[in-house]
């Protein structure tokens, strides 16, 4: 669907990766004040692909997640989202496509409170142009998908903060977007509660989504496929879930 | 493990025979620690002993019945209702381990940490897998695996916390300066009481004359 946004010259891709950065780094200020906060980073998020990054504060968690989702340039190196090099795009083109491919979800939940879910949900497919017929049905499905579509004509003011999390979550796979990008999406939440919501994420990564999940809580992480450390805006460690078997001797869970 | 109370706990709600409780304790707490039947023998004679059960009836199977006593029903009672004290200093092998790596020279402390980090880590994420698997619980032992699951899931995680905090320990630690390592002590240690105790107590022993 995103081919005819590319204004540069094709450029091979692994099938079924929706993100990829290549040498990221991110430096704040010139010559002898230059602060990095973002070195060498080498990241590739595929479909049904859950990636948690973790480190302490500062470690450039969220450095890393708003380059990864398009809103702030590196310093260098390459994005590529759905095979799009986002150095090949004029910043409007760039938008369109992060309307088009990807959603943030943040603590805060960020939905608009005059608007209802539905509406929430729907707005990047208005805002990209969709007809109204065809945004409706989106946004239920959506909805449906993280089990909230009975509360689609409610406003974010009269829904749990469990189910405002659903909401934002509905509005980042709504249409044709691949991509949740959150950002401790259950800080704002108690720990069932929490539990939900991730696995909510969980569920729509399973479904073919890819998502990035930045945390610095280890329960939380424990829901990706991989977990990468940061320290000092660097990967100092990755973590892969490459065991099936259970721990647990007890209980079959295939 | 309290396998004692909760073979009690157990034995509170009707006479039971041996295989049968274990089968009881087996599904009350989701499997997770089976208990082989010499376990629930032993246990059984020492509650006898104890007064706590008595032994019943035989059925035509030759299955021997336990039955808790009024005692042993006080027993119950007042398990339920006081707290699990955990001995403060039990020996925890981790918090060995890092004590001791802290102070040898060469040993590259961080990652010690980040090795162990990323193994906690791995075990956190195979039990969220396990429980994410097995859906919403639809049954009492459904929930109670669910509950001992999730205590695992709370202790790996707080494992990874310590971790975490004790890395920005050692980083304040090594700026400030005050994280030389420990070599051997040359001298000899000394046999008997210190020197410095020894003469304090004379010193108080020739005072309170």
């Amino acid at each position: 669907m995103s081919t005819h946004l590319a204004t540069g010259p094709t450029r091979p891709t692994t099938p079924g990766e929706l993100l990829r950065l290549d040498g990221v780094a991110m430096h704040y200020g010139k010559g002898e004040t230059s602060v990095s906060a973002l070195s060498g980073i080498d990241l590739t998020v595929s479909r049904g692909e859950l990636v948690a990054i973790m480190g302490a504060s500062g470690s450039g968690k969220s450095t890393l997640l708003t380059i990864a989702g398009g809103l702030t340039q590196p310093t260098s190196g390459e994005v590529v989202i759905e095979g799009q090099w986002l150095s090949d795009l004029p910043s409007a083109q760039i938008a369109i496509l992060r309307r088009r491919t990807l959603g943030f979800v943040f603590q805060d939940f960020n939905l608009i409170p005059t608007l209802t879910a539905l509406e929430n949900v729907t707005l990047p497919l208005e805002l990209d142009g969709w007809p109204h017929r065809k945004t409706r049905p989106a946004g239920l499905d959506a909805l449906a998908a993280v089990g909230l579509k009975d509360r689609a004509q409610r406003f974010p003011d009269d829904l749990s903060g469990g189910q405002q999390q659903r909401v934002a979550i509905a509005r980042a796979i709504v249409g044709t977007r691949r991509l949740i990008l959150a950002d401790e999406p259950t800080g704002a939440l108690d720990s069932a509660t929490g539990e939900g919501v991730l696995r909510m994420i969980r569920d729509r990564v399973d479904a073919g989504a890819g998502g990035i999940l930045v945390t610095h809580d280890a329960r939380h992480a424990a829901w990706a496929d991989r977990i990468v450390f940061l320290r000092d805006g660097r990967i100092v460690d990755e973590n892969v879930r490459d065991r099936p078997e259970s721990l647990l001797a007890g209980r079959c869970t295939a | 493990m309290s396998v004692r109370q909760s073979l009690l706990a157990i034995l509170d709600q009707g006479p039971c025979y041996g295989y049968q409780l274990r089968t009881e304790f087996d599904r009350r707490t989701g499997s997770i620690w089976p208990l082989n039947v010499g376990q629930i023998y032993n246990t059984l004679d020492r509650l006898e002993r104890d007064g706590l059960v008595a032994t019943g009836d035989t059925d035509d199977h030759g299955h021997v019945y336990y039955q808790i006593t009024d005692a042993g029903h006080t027993e119950v009672a007042s398990w339920l209702g006081s707290p699990v004290v955990r001995s403060a200093a039990a020996r925890d092998e981790l918090a060995i381990k890092l004590a001791i790596a802290v102070t040898l020279p060469g040993v590259d402390i961080s990652a010690v940490i980040q090795v162990q980090r990323s193994g906690s880590l791995r075990t956190l994420q195979d039990l969220t897998k396990t429980k994410n698997a097995s859906g919403d619980p639809e049954s009492a032992g459904d929930l109670a695996w669910q509950l001992v699951i999730d205590s695992l899931i709370f202790a790996a995680e707080a494992e990874v916390r310590w971790l975490d905090h004790s890395e920005a320990t050692l980083a304040r630690a090594s700026a400030a300066g005050v994280m030389a390592p420990m070599p051997l002590t040359l001298e000899p240690p000394k046999r008997g009481r210190p020197v410095r105790a020894a003469a304090k107590n004379d010193a108080q022993v020739a005072g309170s004359r």
